[in-house]
This record gives structure tokens, sequence and C-alpha cells, in this order.
């Protein structure tokens, strides 16, 4: 017997009385055969939430099952495309459907008529486990592209194809399983975006993910397969921050998830990434990058969807041993998705009308995360920086509060650092990283002095916001010289080496060794002016030589390429202050 | 013949029920004709069985379970379109209220509007320039932003959007048409008359399309005239290749609808009551402006909303700058100060600048100049709270000249005439003047060789000291 439609209330659909379907399962929904997902079954209603604009569709269209879940088409082809929250690829549909996204296309994620060269490096007779990698192809200059057994397949390779040009969907190998059933492989699995990959086991994060931003790196560091999160309200340069670390970031692939965000910023991210060249491989930011768009007009359901599309997709190319960094873009829209759903359901609603499964839903996105070996025996991570845009800039609402229980590393953005236009705009004071003492033994294996000037740097900025309690009442003029040496001195740590111009040619990226020498320009510069203090010497003098105004601008007058030139600063400072 | 369903179920405040219905679609518009001849128009909101519920955009005064017969019509709600709506005035559910007769329809547009693919836009670049300088030097308007502007009950916001309607020019392409989509939600009967008499004398009126719904029309119609506005301008944009300015005003009221709507449908309330869809909502409209591949024209929205109670995390407020690219805020203390256009300089922001501005758009020096003047304006703040608790006198001489240059800030750079129209030029020349009143070594968001070529003696300080 037919299903039918039931009720329709938004993106929440409903049929009666039907034991057809099952938890999960992905859906056909009315004539245009819209995509939904069954989220709910009842003796009476099977609940189905619409990935699409349902408009249109009427009670008595036909429900029909797909008996599986919504899942994610993996092969190549992913790198450099931009999706919707449900894979579909929205380069293709404009050629289908034009400018405006239309409901109920059916495209393949895939380009199914390009030809990949296809080194194939199995055999017949070879016997494969889940994981396995059986042929290899370019996908873009950068990523090679590794096919893998299924995770719950394994068998004896019966047939394998030559090496020569292919098609995402041509049959590569024939397996033979234990069951004596034949599977035939091509270069594309499908996996559940609901379910995590499986892996063989963790492992520590001892290695960082270098941004070039020296905010992050040096004060509030991430590790490789680590998670962060960036909460800020409206202005505060969430996303800024969020380009810029999948700009610069030294992950293998860049996930960009636009969740709920604007049009205009997924076309941004196009554009800009297409144009800029990495430094570190000369070629396109794109030729590493996948996007996931669901902007703040399309089918809120699909919101819902994006964030697991896009975990996937990284998970994915984590298998084949790469390092994957997730930028979710704003991790707030979706828990409103899962908000608005919740309310359409008439669920109880727990804090300010989130239901109370969020938690458990945002610790199972942010578990997904993590430097792993992989079932292969390669080894790669997936690290998960999420935004999140608390309600009226509140730091206290559930989503913030919630997400800050599962996360290692915590990027706060603060809105009076924005209006001062000091940006990044990420507050050292309320920040923090878990990370900094596991990473501890990689920064020191660069030069043994980088934690111990962190750390000093960090002195000095904490004993400034002491100082500032008192400066605010009375006055800096009533400070006694050294405290207004501590105060200078956070003055060029807060403009020179925090503020960081992320449009400036050379500041917008900055490796760590010129992260390090800043540091030790400015260690040097607080030490030295404090022994001079200590012979007698007033704090005016040291200042008129006009070395901290110097020490500010180092960022731009010293470019990337030549380190050496610090080595001139460190010796003025000895020169002129003695 | 269509089936004609007689009678109701059901009345709760805007929404009405019917039994017995079949093959109605979701979204799709019914026409309610009572007895008494008149016809009001119905959204079909949500669907159980054979039941109905249908949402009266004209309210439901005098409408009783036996006097109506609906009629279903299959289709979304749209609106005739063609070139001639330029110059015209609507209903806000988009009847035409001018007595000039119906619109010879080109092609019926669909309110709703579809999500545009961003593979389709195009970044938009192109800066709006407005003659007023907070907003050309700090703000930039790019042409195909939505940059909102928050103010308050009392304030000068509405002179600000016809002081920008009037002076707005494209710079680049001289010949390109530009109109005006203006969409009043709410708002009393003077300053719809305000906006339409301003539009007059500047003689804007023949490039103007005014959707309105007043504050003593029906509160779901409200709901309907920021999407029949829309679907004006992007036809008028996307299709006829024009430049289209799109003024809503006021955005509270249309959020009020929706939250009156909401409640009356028993939905469970988000924040302050609001709606939980709130923010999708918003962004189904605020998204609909921007630039696509293949058309020449644009949709540059400026929506106004007045923030309850001054403010700015209201979720009103809070939301829309979660979705806009930026905002002009407006502040209190300035605008008590006389001081026209009192934009709160720190709280507004344009997010598209940075891309719209410098070598090529405005001029090499624009955003070290903006950089420089906000970070600045940062510090008079600073200044004026410890000047607050130790008094003027025991200030360090840095802290005064920022309060000094806070006044004159104030005074020359914001602080404009209504018919003053700045060139860009001006704008930062005298931005310059305002910053050489600082010591130099006080300017560290400019480079030194740029320094070197502008810092000089400030004519603003020639009289002092």
């Amino acid at each position: 017997m037919e299903n039918t439609i039931y009720s329709i209330n938004g993106p929440v659909v409903r049929a009666a009385n039907t034991k057809d379907f099952s938890m999960l399962e992905m859906v056909y929904v009315g004539e245009k055969r819209l995509i939904g997902e069954v989220i709910g079954v009842t003796d009476e209603f099977t609940t189905v939430q619409v990935y699409e604009n349902t408009s249109g569709i009427k009670v008595g269209e036909p429900i029909c099952g797909s008996g599986m879940p919504v899942c994610a088409n993996l092969g190549p082809g992913i790198i450099s495309n931009i999706f919707d929250g449900i894979e579909r690829p929205l380069r293709d549909m404009v050629k289908d459907n034009g400018a405006f996204v239309a409901e109920g296309s059916r495209l393949f994620s895939l380009d199914e008529e390009k030809l990949y060269d296809v080194t194939v490096t199995v055999k017949a007779g070879d016997k494969l486990c889940g994981g396995d990698i059986y042929c290899t192809t370019p996908e873009t200059p950068l990523i090679v592209h590794k096919c893998m057994l299924p995770p719950d397949l394994s068998g004896e390779v019966i047939f394998a194809a030559e090496n020569g040009k292919y098609r995402v969907n041509d049959v590569i190998i024939k397996l033979k399983t234990a069951g004596g059933e034949v599977k035939e492989l091509t270069m594309v699995q499908r996996w559940p975006i609901k379910k995590a990959r499986p892996i063989k086991g963790r492992k520590p994060s001892d290695r960082p993910l270098i941004t070039g931003q020296r905010i992050i790196d040096t004060l509030i560091p991430i590790a490789k397969g680590g998670t962060a999160a960036i909460p800020g309200g409206f202005g505060t340069g969430k996303t800024v921050t969020q380009h810029q670390i999948a700009k610069w970031c030294d992950a293998d692939i860049i996930v960009y998830i636009g969740c709920g965000e604007r049009g205009n910023e997924m076309t941004q991210v196009l554009e800009e990434f297409g144009e800029l060249i990495d430094p570190k491989s000369n070629r396109p930011l794109t030729d590493r990058t996948v996007l996931i768009a669901n902007t703040s007009n399309m089918p809120v359901a699909a919101r819902e969807a994006s964030i697991y599309t896009g975990i996937t997709l990284a998970e994915y190319y984590r298998d084949m041993g790469y390092h994957i960094a997730i930028m979710a873009d704003s991790t707030s829209r979706w828990a409103e998705a899962l908000r608005e759903i919740s309310g359409r359901l008439e669920e109880m609603p727990a804090e300010e009308g989130f239901p109370a499964y969020l938690p458990s839903r945002l610790s199972e996105f942010y578990e997904r995360a993590g430097y792993v070996d992989n079932l292969n025996g390669t080894e790669g991570s997936v690290t998960i920086i999420g935004a999140v845009s608390p309600q009226g800039s509140d730091f206290s609402e559930p989503v913030t509060q919630n997400t800050k229980r599962f996360v290692r590393c915590f990027w706060a953005l603060d809105k009076s650092l924005a209006y001062a236009r000091h940006y990044p705009a990420i507050d050292w004071n309320s920040s923090y990283s878990e990370y900094i003492e596991d990473l501890a033994p990689y920064y020191n294996a660069i030069s043994p002095d980088f934690t111990e000037l962190r750390q000093e740097m960090a002195d000095i900025l904490q004993e400034e916001n002491k100082l500032m309690e008192i400066v605010k009442l009375i006055g800096e003029d009533v400070l006694p010289d050294d405290q207004k040496l501590t105060i200078e001195t956070a003055r060029v740590i807060r403009v020179g080496f925090l503020q960081q111009n992320a449009h400036h040619a050379e500041d917008t990226y900055v490796p760590l060794e010129k992260q390090r020498l800043m540091m030790k320009v400015i260690s040097t510069l607080y030490n030295k002016s404090l022994d001079a203090l200590k012979i007698g010497i007033p704090l005016s003098q040291i200042l008129s030589t006009g070395l901290f105004e110097k020490a500010v601008k180092m960022k731009y007058d010293i470019p990337n390429s030549r380190l050496d030139l610090f080595s001139d600063y460190l010796s003025e400072i000895d020169e002129k202050i003695s | 013949m269509n089936l004609e369903y007689v009678g109701l179920k059901d009345i709760n405040g805007p929404l009405v029920a019917l039994d017995g219905v079949k093959g109605a679609a979701f979204d799709e518009i019914a026409r309610i004709k009572l007895d008494d001849g008149t016809e009001r128009i119905g959204r079909v909101v949500q669907l159980e069985g054979e039941k109905v519920i249908l949402q009266v955009f004209e309210g439901t005064n005098g409408v009783s379970l036996k006097n109506t017969r609906t009629i279903f019509s299959g289709k979304p709600l749209e609106i005739p379109l063609s070139s001639e709506i330029l110059g015209r005035v609507f209903s806000g559910a988009g009847k035409p209220i001018d007595g000039l007769g119906d619109v010879f329809p080109e092609k019926m547009g669909d309110v709703n509007g579809r999500a545009l693919n961003p593979v389709s836009r195009n970044y938009p670049r192109n800066y709006i320039h407005t003659g007023i300088s907070s907003i050309d030097s700090l703000m930039t308007l790019i042409r195909g932003q939505k940059l909102p502007i928050f103010s308050g009950s009392g304030m000068q916001h509405n002179k600000l959007a016809v002081q920008i309607v009037k002076q707005a020019k494209i710079t680049g392409e001289e010949n390109a048409e530009f109109g005006v989509v203006f969409a009043a939600m709410g708002v009393q009967n003077d300053v719809a008359e305000y906006f339409r008499r301003s539009f007059e004398d500047s003689g804007a009126i023949e490039r103007v399309c005014m959707f309105l719904n007043l504050s003593s029309d029906p509160i779901i119609e409200r709901l309907l005239t920021p999407l029949c506005a829309l679907t004006a301008a992007e036809y008028l944009a996307f299709e006829k290749n024009m430049h289209i300015l799109v003024i809503m005003t006021d955005m509270t009221s249309y959020c009020e609808a929706l939250r009156e709507f909401s409640s009356s449908k028993g939905e469970i309330p988000g924040r302050k009551g609001y709606p939980g869809y709130l923010y999708s909502n918003l962004a189904a409209i605020y998204e609909r402006a921007g630039i696509i591949n293949g058309s020449t024209g644009s949709v540059t929205q400026i929506p106004i909303l007045t923030m309850p109670n001054d403010d700015i995390t209201h979720p009103i407020p809070d939301l829309t700058a979660y979705i806009t690219e930026g905002q002009i805020v407006f502040d209190r203390e300035l605008d008590r100060k006389g001081i026209y256009p009192g934009v709160s300089v720190l709280l507004s922001l344009s997010r598209l600048m940075k891309d719209g501005i410098g070598e090529g758009y405005t001029r090499a020096d624009h955003s070290a100049v903006s950089n420089q003047l906000f970070a600045a304006y940062a510090k008079v703040q600073d200044a004026r709270s410890l000047a607050s608790v130790i008094g003027e006198d025991e200030l360090s001489e840095t802290d005064r000249a920022y309060m000094k240059f806070g006044e004159l800030f104030e005074e020359h750079f914001l602080n404009q005439d209504f018919d003053e129209n700045r060139s860009m030029d001006e704008t930062l020349d005298l931005g310059w003047d305002l910053l050489c009143t600082l010591p130099r070594s006080e300017l560290d968001r400019i480079d030194d060789k740029l320094l070197d070529e502008k810092y000089k003696q400030s004519s603003l300080t020639t009289d002092n000291e």
C-alpha cells in the first residue's frame, strides 16, 4: 500500500497509520519527490523532516521510503566543489535550475562524466579488509584521492581493473566476501552522515594546528585533532577569524560549512579562495577546500544535515591519511534549526526553547574530531573549529555554555575589542586552551625558550589587566615607573603582537619563527628597560628612544622573508638602553 | 469550476480553520468571499488530514462561521509585475491603492521567492556614494549589500533614509538606471506621507515603487509587505537590470506582527515571545539582496528598525545584525546633542566595505584613515570615562588631545546638513585633518610612508592655544 501525506506544518510532514518506515530513513516526499528524513515513528504517525521547501505540497501525495539512512556520496570530485546541506552540487544546480535554488533536484553529488587517471593498487588474489586502499587518483594537483574499502567490508579480490582512465561509477575491483558474495566496487561509496566512520584507535593530540595567527599559535593554541569554539556577538569577526584559519592553517584539506549564514559570504569564499595562492604549495586554496553552503534562507532542516555532511566528508579524507580542519560557521544556527524542528514537533522545550537533547547532539558532533590511527594503518586528524553566535552577545546562553563543555579550546571574541577595531578580537583574558601542556614539547623542540617567552607575555598581560583597574580610577600618571613600564610593554604586545591585520599582505600570515622572534624582541625590550629602571634611568628617557614605537611596527617593517632583520632590532635595544 | 467551501470550523485571531477540504496545498492562497460581497485573501499555513488552517491577511473582523465561501486557488501568492510599477503605490498585499487601476502584468511573481544559489551570486564590490561622511568613510554602503539602520523612537532615521535616497549615486556607471522600492510596515500615516513628499520634492517619485501597510492596516498583511516589495525589487533588478535600493521601515512592526501570528497559532515561543523561527524568517527577507551572474542590476537593502528601549541586544536588532552585512546604529546621546546624523560610530559597521574601498574604488588611503578614525574614537571613549572619574584637568596630555579630537570629530565630521552632499575626497581629507590634531605617535594604524606624506598641521587646531 502506498503511504500518503496526512499533515504538513512547514518542514514537518506526517504520514498516518503506517509501519513501513524506520528511524532516520531517507524518504521522498510528495509528487516533487523532496528529500526528507524520518525523525519520529509512533503507532499513529510517522514524522518526517523535509530538507526542501514544502510550498505547494498537498495532503494525500505519496511518501516513499528509500530503505536506507541519509548518506553522503564519497569519491573523487568532492574537493574544490560546493554542495548544499545534503551534498547536492550547487554548481550543477545552476545549470539545471538557474540562479535560484529549486526543489526536487535529484543531481548526483559527484561529476559522473569526468575521467580520472586511476592507479589500481591491488591485484586479483589480494585479501583486503575494511579501510584498505584499492586505487588512487589525483583529485586536484594537491590531493591524491585514495579509494578505500567500506569499513564494514572485507574479502578477496577476484578482479582488478587495469590502470587507466575511469569515471567514478565504473567498476574498479570485484571482491568476494567470506560469505561467498561478490561485490563490485566503484570509486564511490556511501556512508550515513549521522554515523561516525570507524577508526582503529585515538592518538594523543601533541601537534599544533599552525594557523599563522599570532594570538592563536602562541597564546591559545589548538592541536591537530582538537576542538575549538569561537563565540562572539555580531560584528566581532567570527567569520573573518574562520576565513583566516581556513586560508592559512597547515591542514591538508579544509571543509568549510556555511551553516545558516550569509549568501554573500559563501560567494566571497568561492571567489577569494580561487584567487589566493597557498604559499606552501603554490596552488589556489580551492585545490584543498570543499564548501558546504546552507545559507540562512535555505530550508532549515537541511541546515541540521549540513553539519553532519561536512564532518562525514572530513572523516572520509581522514581515513586516507590526511589532516582536515572543519570550519563550522555557525553552530548556533544549527542549534536553532534543531529548536525550530523541535518546536514544530511540539516537544517539551528545555532552556530558551532549545530541545533537551541539544547538549548530546553537540557532544556527538565535537567527539567526531580527533587525531587517529585509521583502519588501514595510516594516521590522520579532524580538527573542528565551530563558531557560536550567542544571542544578545550573552555567553551564558545555552548553545555557548553547552559548547564550552565539549571543546578544549575557547576563543572568546570580545565586543569592546571589536569596537576599538582590535582584530582578531580574541579576548586573551577569557579565552583558554587546554592543549598548552600537550603541545609544550612540540614548541620547545622549535626553540627551548618558546614556552618561557609565551609565559612572560601572558604574565605581563595579566599584570596589565590588574593595573588597568587602578588606572581607570586614578589615571596612569600616579603609577610608579616599573608599573608604567608594564603598561607600556603590554601596549606593545596588544598593538604590535596580538593585533593582526588580515588584509595586510605580510601580516595576514606569520610563520611561527617570526612569532617567536617578535616575542623575543618584546621580552628583551622589557627586561632591558627593567634593568635600566633599577639603575635609576627614568622611564621617560627610555620611551624617548622610540624603541617601543618601533617594536609596535615591526610586524609590518620586517617581511616574513627577512627574519635576519630581527638581530638588528635586538642589537639596537642593547645599544640604546644601557 | 473551483469548489467553494461554505462556512468555517473555527476562528482564532487572524487564523481560520476549515474542515473537509480535499487537495489543498501547503502555502497556497485561498479567496474567502463574505456574504456582503467583499473578499479576503488567506494563505494555507497548516494542513492536517482534511483540516486546513488559513491565515487571513485582512484580519477576521466581521467573519463568522457561516457567512463565508472559500475558494482555493492552487497557487502561491503572486503579484503582477511590469516596469510600470515604478511610480505606483500598492497596499501591503500588493494591490494598487493610488486609484490608477490595475497593473498590466508582464509576468506574475511568486512573492515567496527562492533562495539564491551562492554560486550564482557575484560578490558585491562597488560602493554607493551617499554623500554622508560617516557612512561613506566608516561604514561604506556597497551595491548589493543589506545594511540596516538601528534607531529608536524619536530619532532621525527617516531623515537619514531620505537623504540617502536623494544623494545615492553609483560611481563608475553614470548611465545606470536607479530605482527605489519602499516598503512601509506599520508606520504612521505621517511617516509614509513624509517619505512620499520627500521623494516628490527630490523628483525621485517616478523611480519609486511604494508598498504601504500603515499602522492602522491589518497586521497579517504586514507579513506580506516585505515579500511583495522584494519580489518587485528582484524583478526590476534582475530582469530589468536596474540598481534598486529597497527601504523597509519599520522591521520591528513586522516582527511584532509575526509574534502575534505565531502566538495565535499556538506555537512554542522562543526569546521574548518571538517564534523560534524568527531568524530564518528574517533571513528569508534580508537574503533577498545581492547581485547575480548574468544581470547588471542589483538589490541593495536598507531596512530600518526601531530598537525597543534602545536595546541593541533585543532579539530583533540582534538577529538582524547576525544576518545583515553590518549595521548603522543611532546614538541617543549624539541625537540629543543635536548632531545629525547621530551615528554611533563604534557600534556601526559595514562588513562588505573592506573589499569595496581603496585603490580603484574610492581612494588608496581610505582604509588607513577609517581604521585610524575608529581606533582614535574608541580611545576618546576611554578618555571621557576617565575624565568623568578624575576630572578633565587631571588627564594626561594625550588624553586631553583625544577629548578635543572627540569633540571636533562629532561636530565637524559626523554632523552635516540635510542637503549637504560631501564628495569622497572632502570626507577623507576632513578625516586626515582631524587625525592631525593628534600626536603623530598615536597614529599606529597608518604606516610611516603614508604619514610622511599626509601628517601636517591640522587646520582645526590653528586657533587653539
